[in-house]
């Protein structure tokens, strides 16, 4: 089937399915821990397809690039730098050629993750115009292999989210741009940025979609997509929320999240106001297709509450400061502790 | 960052404080990530005859402390954090040299490193840099450390605690392999394991024999200081 343009898919449909994890699916087909994803797209081509082509046939509707750590900072930690462009290319056209091959529209989003690097605003080393150059040699690739939005993910810094938007409108005028952050660090993400914040930014920029990936679970996740929500009521908001916590048993790594629970997640996070729905790390094909069976089936609800969050999907990890913590061990005013003078230089 | 204050403060003299008063502004100071003041707080102080160590426990290992509590609670951020070890990181150069010179006391000695196939940083980093604000000596090993190089280290370092950090679910059992071969080695017992990063759990770090998991670096260092106490029987 040829390609369809998201923003012509989201119209007819209202709702669209993303896909699943990316690493925790690679893993199981023995990429070594620490090694680059991303190389496989020129090494083990096959398995790529085979992941792809899992989540096309789980009933997604959008799938993502193997394309997640493709930017130069990321791969030069594997002496990998210099094949930006061919890797990146080679993610887009791999996905491409299976969303023309299916038997129903399916969207191929290039992935952009964090260079990894510290931006000198909050700190860090990284000036923004490397990281603009950075993330436009990156997306132009994934342009030029023929992906049909560009998608931002597991954002922490919105200096470094401003960064990719930058690169994507300078080399890829033509494409949509979808951001999405991890708040994983008390509602926030790691740098401070409020879910409310990111609303405000993806409108002022434009943004197709924006919205919450990764983190810590998906109660976590969905508290953000109702905070998205209720800023920017109208928005297309995303839920890629990862399947439950991971668990150590018996020396291996396990995700708590069960095929059942993604689909209890997947009928929330649309209740919750979110219109792209998928799953981040620990989700088979199993998990998404459970996803696709259950939003097929849904009827709408009401807007859920924390509380109801907790009670279908189990309870929140990360307390917003200010709110009362059930683990007790630090209770705090919620108001910061910036009591005292200070003067500027 | 929002700032509640007016600017009358703005050409605030530190000269004109009192040394009580002074310590207190550098830890504010250092709270704002204001690193040319603190500089200077630390340099007022020792021309009034403040001992080295007294500058570093009063002044900004207390200031690092109030930065490592708000991290903790969801009210200070990477960033923030970042901003304010910088600055404790200037005044520390400062202090470094008189510091061994007095022969001060040091409130141990971590090597700390990111496990074998992680190549994540930014949360090992900044365990390392509070620590150093709380006193400690930290021998930082980068990323990606395998086991043999962890043993190397502690053999040369000798340190007090050994730091392991994983951001992947992938990488954080190989902690356990360093566990077991510090345990081969016979010298387990002679160091506290902390381990952390995102994916781990209490559960995990006793199911592998770690001493603690430490949910942040704030935790980190008081659990730093709690275990040098039990353990070393040396107290901060």
């Amino acid at each position: 089937m040829s390609r369809t343009a998201l923003d012509a898919l989201m119209q007819e449909r209202g709702l669209l399915l993303a896909d699943g994890a990316t690493g925790t699916n690679l893993f199981m087909q023995g990429l070594e821990s620490g090694y680059p994803p991303e190389l496989w797209n020129d090494e083990k081509p096959d398995v790529i397809r085979w992941l792809h082509q899992g989540f096309i046939d789980a009933g997604s509707d959008i799938i993502l690039t193997n394309s997640f750590g493709g930017s130069r900072y990321r791969l030069m930690l594997h002496g990998a730098q210099d094949r930006v462009a061919e890797l990146n290319e080679k993610a887009a056209r791999l996905a491409g050629t299976l969303a023309e091959q299916a038997p129903r529209p399916v969207v191929v989003a290039g992935s952009v993750g964090p260079t990894g690097e510290i931006l000198q605003d909050a700190g860090g080393t990284l000036t923004f115009e490397e990281a603009v150059e950075a993330f436009a040699e990156q997306i132009a690739a994934l342009a030029e292999g023929g992906i049909d939005v560009v998608w931002i993910e597991t954002m922490s810094s919105t200096e470094e989210t401003r960064a990719a938007v930058e690169a994507a409108r300078k080399v890829a005028p033509g494409l949509p741009v979808v951001a999405t952050m991890s708040f994983d660090t008390a509602g926030r993400t790691m740098m401070g940025v409020q879910p409310a914040a990111l609303a405000a930014f993806a409108q002022e920029h434009g943004l197709f979609a924006f919205g919450a990936n990764c983190g810590t679970g998906a109660p976590d996740l969905l508290l953000g997509v109702l905070e998205m929500t209720e800023a920017a009521p109208d928005a297309i908001v995303v839920a890629k929320a990862n399947a439950g916590v991971p668990e150590f048993k018996d020396g291996d790594i396990v995700y708590s999240g069960t095929v059942e629970l993604a689909g209890e997640y997947a009928k929330m996070a649309f209740d919750a106001g979110a219109r792209i729905i998928g799953g981040c790390c620990g989700n088979s094909f199993d998990h998404v297709a459970e996803m696709r069976r259950a939003l097929d089936d849904h009827t709408p609800g009401p807007r859920p509450t924390r509380e109801d969050v907790e009670a279908r999907l189990g309870p929140i990890q990360q307390q917003a400061a200010g709110h009362k913590c059930a683990h007790g061990h630090h209770g705090n005013d919620g108001e910061g502790r910036r009591r005292r003078r200070r003067r500027r230089g | 960052m929002s700032d509640n204050d007016n600017n009358e403060d703005d050409d605030l003299d530190l000269r004109s404080l009192t040394d009580e008063e002074l310590a207190e502004q550098i830890g504010d100071d250092l709270y704002d990530g204001l690193k040319d003041e603190v500089v200077e707080g630390v340099e007022i102080l020792l021309e009034r005859g403040w001992q080295p160590y007294d500058v570093l426990t009063k002044a900004l290992v207390a200031g690092m402390k109030i930065v490592g509590d708000d991290f903790r609670d969801g009210i200070l951020f990477v960033p923030e954090v970042l901003l304010a070890a910088n600055a404790m990181k200037a005044g520390m150069e400062i202090l470094r040299p008189l510091l061994v010179e007095t022969d001060a006391p040091k409130a141990g000695k971590m090597v700390i490193g990111t496990v074998k196939g992680d190549i994540h940083d930014i949360g090992k980093n900044i365990v390392a840099m509070m620590m150093e604000g709380a006193g400690f000596e930290v021998i930082n090993l980068g990323i990606n450390v395998d086991a043999e190089q962890f043993l190397a280290a502690i053999e040369e370092h000798k340190p007090h605690i050994l730091g392991m950090s994983a951001l992947l679910t992938t990488t954080m059992p190989y902690m356990k392999t360093v566990i077991e071969e510090l345990e081969k080695k016979g010298i387990r017992d002679d160091i506290i394991v902390l381990v952390g990063g995102a994916p781990l759990n209490e559960d995990f770090a006793e199911a592998i024999r770690a001493d603690a998991y430490c949910k942040d670096a704030a935790v980190a260092v008081d659990t730093a200081r709690e275990l040098m106490k039990r353990k070393h029987n040396i107290s901060t």
